[in-house]
C-alpha cells in the first residue's frame, strides 16, 4: 500500500476526471447522481485533507510521473489554492446533495448520466486549475471546465439558455485565447511554462515590451473569464437560465477560480519583476472594481427576476474581491481572498434556496413570489439568513470580510475613505435588494399563484434539498462567528502572493 | 526591412483581428464561430513560428543527426493540445447553434432576440 497522502494533489483532479466517463454508463435511475455525488464528496474530503496539511505547515508539491519541475509538469498546493479547493469541491458537493429532485425536474432521465458527466468534468477542470503550477496546464484545465460548464448551463429546459450559453462560449473562448497569447509571449521571452520558474527568470527580460504586452493580455483575458465589470455581460443570462443546481454550483466558485489565476499570475509572476506593475494593476482594476460594486448593485435594485437579481449581485461581489486585491497590500488581499470564501457561502445558500423555491413556483419573477413565505417558511428563512450575510450584517460571514476590507481601505489614507464609502454604498444597496425579496415573499398579497404543475399544492421543498440549504445558510453564521481557519488561510495566501512586500 | 522581417507577427496580428472582427460584427452565429476559429488559429501560428530556429531541422535523433541545429518542438506540442481545445470549442458551439435553430428557427442574432421578447 503506497502512501496515498503524497498523491492527494493529483487525486484531486483524477478522481472526478476518471469517474466522469464511468458515469455515462450508469443508466439506471439515480445511479449517476449517486456516483457523481460520491465522487464530489471524495474530492471534498481530499480538499479538506490538503487544507489540513497546508495549515500544518507542509509544502505540498507533486511532480507528475516523477519528472522534476522545470521540465516535468508540477502541481502545487499552498494556502491560497487550498482555500479555493475547499470552495470548489464544497460548492459542488452541496449542490449535488441538494439537487437530485431539481435535476430530475429539469432534465430527462436518459440525458442525466451525460449531465452528471459534464458536472464531474467541470469539477475536475476547476480543481485542476487550482492545483496546477504550470501556465499551460492552467489553460487546458480552464478550457475543460469551461466546455463542461457550457454544457451544464445549456442543459436546462429553458430555451433562453441557448443564446446565453452561446454568448458565454464566445466570450469565454476569447478570454482563454487572450490568456494563451499572454502565456505564449512569456514563454517566448523566458523559455519556461512553470510558474515558479517563470518568476525567477522573468526579471532578466522584464524591461522588454513583449512581457508588458503579455501582462496585459493575461490580465484582460482572465478578467473576461472572471466576469469583471465591464466584461461581465455573459454572466447574468447564463446564471439566470441555467438549471438551478448548476447556478448554485457555478455561482459559488467558477468566477472565483478565474480570479484566483488572475491574482496568482499578476502577483507571483509579474508583481516583483515588472517595474511599476503594482501601480498599473491598481490603476486598471480598482476603478473597474468600484464600478462593478456600484453598477452591479444598482442594476440588482431594479431587476424583477430573482435569479437575475442575484446574478447582478454576484457581479458586485466580484468587485469587492477585486477591490481588496487592487489595494496591493497584505490586508487588502487577505480581505479579498476571505471574501471569496464567505461570498461562496452566501451566494451558494441563496441559489440553493432559489432551487427550493423553484420546486413550487414556476416563474422566479419577484411579483410571482407573493406569499412564498407562507407556503415555504423554512426556505424563505434560509434565503433571508444568506441575504443578511450578503449584506454584511454583523454575526454573519459577509460582515467579517467586509470589515477586513474596510479596515484595509482605511490604511490607504484619504483615497481609502472613498473606497470605504463605495463598500458602504454597495452594502446599503444590498439591503434594498434583499428587502425587495423579503417584501415580495412576506408582504405582497398572493394573487393567482402559478404552481408547478404536478407538484404538491402547498408545503416545503423536498427535505434533502432543504437540509442542505439550511446547512449552507447556517455555515454563514458559523463562519461569521468563528473566523479562525479561513482567515488563517487567507492571510497566509496574501503573504504568499505578496512575497517580500510589506 | 526590419518590419518585413517580422512578417509572421504581422500574419498573426492580421488574422487575429480578422477573426475578432467577425466575432464582434457578424450577426450570423455560424459566421461568429468561423471568426472564433480564425482567432484561435492566429494564436496557433504565433506559437508555431516562435519555435522555429533559422536553419533548424525537426528534432529527431537519427543516423548520427545528433548535433544538428534543432527547432524547438515544445510550442508545437503545446499547440497540438490547443488545437484539440479549439476543435472541441467549435464543435460544441456548432452543436449549440443547431439547438438554437431547432428552438428558435433562426441563427441570426437579432431575430433570436426578437423572438424572446415576444
Amino acid at each position: 500500500m503506497t502512501d496515498l497522502n503524497a498523491h492527494l494533489p493529483v487525486l484531486q483532479v483524477v478522481v472526478p476526471m476518471l469517474l466522469a466517463p464511468l458515469v455515462v454508463l450508469l443508466r439506471p435511475r439515480g445511479l449517476a447522481w449517486a456516483a457523481a455525488t460520491a465522487g464530489s464528496l471524495m474530492a471534498f474530503f481530499i480538499a479538506v485533507n490538503l487544507a489540513g496539511a497546508v495549515l500544518g505547515g507542509a509544502e505540498v508539491r507533486y511532480e507528475l510521473g516523477g519528472w522534476a519541475a522545470p521540465y516535468g509538469i508540477a502541481l502545487g498546493v499552498d494556502s491560497f489554492s487550498a482555500l479555493l479547493l475547499l470552495i470548489v469541491t464544497g460548492a459542488s458537493s452541496a449542490a449535488l446533495l441538494a439537487a437530485r429532485r431539481s435535476i430530475d425536474d429539469a432534465i430527462e432521465s436518459d440525458r442525466q448520466p451525460l449531465f452528471y458527466t459534464a458536472w464531474l468534468l467541470a469539477l475536475a477542470g476547476l480543481a485542476g486549475i487550482v492545483v496546477s503550477a504550470d501556465a499551460f496546464n492552467i489553460f487546458v484545465f480552464m478550457e475543460i471546465s469551461s466546455l463542461a460548464s457550457y454544457i451544464l448551463v445549456a442543459g436546462g429546459p429553458d430555451r433562453r439558455a441557448l443564446p446565453a450559453v452561446f454568448k458565454y462560449l464566445v466570450m469565454g473562448t476569447i478570454g482563454a485565447t487572450f490568456y494563451l497569447i499572454g502565456v505564449g509571449l512569456v514563454y517566448m521571452m523566458t523559455g519556461t511554462l512553470n510558474l515558479a520558474d517563470m518568476e525567477l527568470r522573468i526579471h532578466e527580460v522584464a524591461d522588454q515590451r513583449p512581457i508588458l504586452v503579455a501582462a496585459g493580455f493575461i490580465t484582460v483575458g482572465l478578467a473576461l473569464k472572471a466576469a469583471v465589470f465591464p466584461l461581465h455581460v455573459w454572466l447574468p443570462n447564463a446564471y439566470t437560465f441555467a438549471p438551478h443546481a448548476v447556478t448554485a454550483f457555478l455561482a459559488a466558485c467558477a468566477t472565483k477560480v478565474a480570479l484566483y489565476v488572475l491574482m496568482r499570475f499578476d502577483f507571483i509572476v509579474f508583481q516583483q519583476n515588472l517595474a511599476g506593475h503594482e501601480v498599473q494593476f491598481a490603476a486598471f482594476l480598482m476603478p473597474l472594481a468600484v464600478l462593478a460594486i456600484l453598477v452591479g448593485s444598482a442594476v440588482a435594485l431594479f431587476e424583477r427576476n430573482l435569479k437575475r437579481l442575484l446574478a447582478y449581485s454576484s457581479v458586485a461581489q466580484i468587485g469587492y474581491i477585486l477591490l481588496g486585491a487592487s489595494m496591493v497590500s497584505v490586508a487588502g488581499l487577505s480581505a479579498g481572498i476571505l471574501h471569496m470564501f464567505n461570498h461562496a457561502f452566501a451566494k451558494g445558500a441563496l441559489f440553493l434556496a432559489v432551487m427550493c423555491l423553484a420546486t413550487r413556483f414556476a416563474g422566479l419573477d419577484l411579483d410571482r413570489l407573493a406569499g412564498a413565505a407562507r407556503t415555504m417558511p423554512w426556505t424563505m428563512a434560509a434565503l433571508v439568513l444568506a441575504g443578511l450575510s450578503l449584506i454584511g450584517v454583523p454575526g454573519t460571514a459577509g460582515f467579517v470580510s467586509k470589515w477586513y476590507l474596510v479596515t484595509a481601505a482605511l490604511n490607504e489614507g484619504l483615497p481609502g475613505l472613498l473606497l470605504v464609502a463605495v463598500v458602504v454604498a454597495g452594502s446599503l444597496m444590498a439591503v434594498v435588494y434583499v428587502w425587495r425579496i423579503v417584501e415580495a415573499a412576506w408582504f405582497a398579497t398572493p394573487a393567482a399563484n402559478e404552481e408547478v404543475p404536478g407538484a404538491a399544492v402547498t408545503g416545503e421543498a423536498p427535505l434533502p434539498m432543504l437540509v442542505v440549504t439550511w446547512a449552507v445558510a447556517l455555515g454563514n453564521v458559523f463562519f461569521g462567528l468563528f473566523t479562525g481557519v479561513q482567515r488563517e488561510l487567507a492571510e497566509r495566501a496574501a503573504g504568499v502572493l505578496l512575497g517580500g512586500l510589506p | 526591412m526590419e518590419l518585413l522581417g517580422l512578417y509572421h507577427y504581422w500574419v498573426f496580428a492580421v488574422l487575429l483581428m480578422i477573426g475578432f472582427y467577425a466575432v464582434v460584427a457578424k450577426v450570423n452565429l455560424v459566421k461568429k464561430l468561423i471568426g472564433l476559429s480564425l482567432f484561435q488559429s492566429a494564436v496557433f501560428l504565433l506559437y508555431i513560428t516562435m519555435g522555429k530556429v533559422t536553419g533548424g531541422t525537426a528534432p529527431i535523433f537519427q543516423d548520427g543527426n545528433v548535433d544538428a541545429l534543432f527547432s524547438n518542438p515544445l510550442p508545437q506540442v503545446l499547440i497540438l493540445t490547443a488545437i484539440v481545445v479549439g476543435i472541441s470549442t467549435t464543435a460544441l458551439g456548432l452543436g449549440i447553434v443547431v439547438r438554437i435553430k431547432e428552438e428558435y428557427g433562426s441563427i441570426e442574432e437579432h431575430e433570436i432576440q426578437e423572438r424572446d421578447r415576444r
